[in-house]
């Protein structure tokens, strides 16, 4: 009599599969590793790290040996200069064996005082990412644990820590770094405590903007009516919510820590030489573009490669670590 | 049980004032006192600014009240509270949420948000365990344990709000428009569940809405606020069936009738204090019946009984 209704296909059961309960972390990496160009960078960034740690023990030159007869010359590396490229010519003539080093291979070439670029650019990577990630960590510790308690407790200790941030603001970077050089050496940890004291005062407010409007969401309510402590309500309810925002702006201070390394190093208060990172490689290559181009180009193509690298990387854990954003 | 004090919650003249600046402040609960009987439902209705809100999360000690009392089984959480009355009141009172989106936290799983009432030092398997059970009492699968809230409709999650709620065992769970969000049917079925859960556990609710019927259905005892202040209270069939304020009155005209014939013909009552020449400061309650309370002077209780 009734007509009623029955499932289209008959094996229902596939839709109500449980899930998985997987711990945190092993969700996370499965997440991570589906995403094809996080991968990439990230074993991009894994490279960088290896020829960073070994990069100068197998290149057979030090950063530092200056030899006046082989400045200036062009890349050389073995097997590839059959094809033609990095084969050591610059115009038409093999600068190797016009100076008598016919049996070297330069891979990156020498700079103006024939030293090994190979090496230095390795020694640069290794300083830039120290600094880079050093300062990226202490902007956010810092930036994340001073916007919480800013944001989350409010009233007058909200009022002074954000007028402690704007005096902060105030002072320009070059000053701040000026004034530790004078106390301490000019060199990478110089550098670093004025990347902390300089850049977290970004994050610390957009963590209290995000810490504020959290804090009167329902499920933060909710953790206080079930007798959850403050920190615990800090760290699980509120800081894992403003996740993505930090990470976006901890990969984006990254390269904002190597420029300005670089920018410091201009000006001849960041790494001294011979030393080399990143940002000096590029200047020091930078005066002798027109003459010899590779020994700009080759450092500023890693340095762009490392920074799209870091943002995919970045994006990736933020996907990564946001369930909503993930599919079943 | 108790028969001495069969009254769980008492609150006598209740205020909460927020401060806007040194001259202004508001008052968003201004000398409320109403007591909620063990076992019962005390429905709290008015309209959005009331106040109704603001009283639940007093109890609760979300806000600290600015003057009265609160008594808890006859202790006293008004004021300012130890540790030990705060661990005391936390055992005892929930609260279920008004948007079920916003009350469970994206990044935490099921499993992890119902079990944040036990106690962190409770052993793993057991925690697990009442989790589970929870789960299949609200009419959830313990299979949902290790999703994630986005993985819900809103009832689904409503009904992991109620799950959160209940695993302490409370005694008074303070319900803030907990089926606000919800569609006609969800709705049905979320109260069904409230009212399972109280028959079998002894439950005791503070339940807050503005609608009416729904009020209607649940509650044994109502209480009408406006302004932040209780302007009628009494059980059900008082409210209902003799509705004295004409606040009240007016609320009461404004329920639709299903009926589509009669409908048309409903005249919805207009209140309006200050042309009616109400003011609620000068009232002081009275008591018609032992249940019946409305806020009045003499005046104007003559005349609305008349």
């Amino acid at each position: 009599m009734t007509d009623r209704f029955a499932f289209a296909a008959r094996d229902n059961a596939a839709a109500d599969k449980p899930v998985e309960n997987k711990p945190r972390w092993a969700e996370t990496i499965a997440v991570f590793s589906k995403n094809k160009g996080a991968v990439i960078g990230f074993a991009f960034l894994l490279l960088m790290i290896i020829l960073a740690i070994a990069g100068p023990m197998v290149s057979g030159y030090t950063y530092d040996g200056i030899e006046l007869s082989r400045q200036n010359l062009p890349p050389r590396i073995q097997g590839i200069e059959r094809l033609g490229i990095f084969n050591g010519t610059l115009g038409d003539r093999n600068m190797y064996e016009a100076k008598g080093y016919g049996g070297s291979y330069f891979w990156f070439g020498t700079d103006k005082l024939g030293r090994d670029l190979f090496t230095r650019f390795c020694c640069g990577v290794r300083i830039s990412l120290i600094i880079g990630a050093i300062s990226a960590l202490l902007n956010m510790i810092i930036g994340v644990a001073f916007g919480l308690v800013s944001g989350y407790y409010g009233g007058k200790p909200d009022l002074l820590m954000q007028r402690f941030i704007e005096v902060l603001n105030g002072i320009p970077t070059l000053v701040i770094v000026s004034l530790l050089v004078i106390v301490l050496k000019p060199g990478m940890m110089s550098i670093i405590i004025t990347m902390g004291l300089a850049q977290w005062t970004g994050t610390a407010r957009l963590v209290r903007a995000n810490t504020l409007r959290l804090k009167e969401t329902e499920h933060v309510l909710a953790s206080k009516t079930l007798g959850t402590s403050t920190v615990k309500i800090l760290f699980r309810e509120i800081f894992p919510n403003l996740l993505s925002s930090v990470i976006v702006i901890a990969m984006m201070s990254v390269p904002g820590a190597i420029f300005m390394e670089a920018f410091l190093s201009f000006v001849g208060l960041g790494i001294p030489n011979p030393e080399a990172s990143l940002g000096s490689l590029i200047n020091d290559g930078y005066q002798s573009m027109l003459l010899y181009p590779f020994q700009m180009t080759i450092p500023a193509v890693f340095f762009a490669l490392l920074m799209l690298a870091l943002n995919i990387i970045g994006d990736g854990l933020r996907d990564a670590l946001d369930p909503t954003q993930r599919q079943i | 049980m108790n028969t001495v004090n069969d009254n769980i919650l008492e609150v006598r003249d209740l205020k909460q004032h927020f401060r806007i600046d040194r001259r202004h402040s508001v008052k968003a609960v201004d000398g409320v006192s109403f007591t909620i009987k063990r076992g019962s439902t005390f429905g709290l209705v008015g309209e959005s600014g009331s106040g109704k809100s603001t009283i639940g999360r007093t109890v609760i000690r979300l806000y600290a009240p600015t003057c009265g009392s609160v008594k808890l089984n006859g202790r006293e959480l008004g004021g300012k509270l130890t540790l030990q009355m705060k661990q005391y009141l936390t055992g005892r009172v929930q609260m279920i949420f008004q948007d079920p989106m916003a009350s469970l936290n994206p990044r935490k799983k099921i499993i992890d948000i119902v079990a944040e009432g036990l106690d962190s030092n409770k052993p793993r398997g057991e925690r697990n365990e009442l989790v589970y059970a929870q789960l299949e009492r609200v009419g959830l699968s313990r299979e949902f344990a290790g999703r994630y809230p986005h993985m819900f409709s809103g009832g689904q999650r409503q009904r992991v709000g109620i799950a959160r709620a209940i695993i302490t065992d409370p005694e008074l769970i303070i319900a803030d428009e907990c089926i606000s969000a919800l569609d006609m049917s969800i709705q049905a079925q979320v109260v069904n569940l409230m009212k399972d859960l109280q028959t079998e556990r002894g439950l005791t609710y503070l339940f807050i809405a503005h609608d009416l019927s729904m009020v209607k259905y649940i509650s044994d005892y109502i209480g009408v606020l406006h302004m932040g202040r209780l302007v009628e209270s009494g059980t059900k069939d008082d409210i209902f069936q003799n509705p004295i304020h004409p606040y009240t009155k007016s609320l009461i005209s404004a329920i639709p009738e299903p009926n589509p014939l009669t409908e048309p013909h409903r005249i919805s009552r207009v209140y309006d204090a200050p042309a009616q020449g109400i003011v609620y400061a000068n009232g002081t309650e009275r008591y018609l019946t032992d249940t019946h309370m409305v806020l009045a002077t003499d005046g104007e209780l003559e005349t609305w009984i008349a």
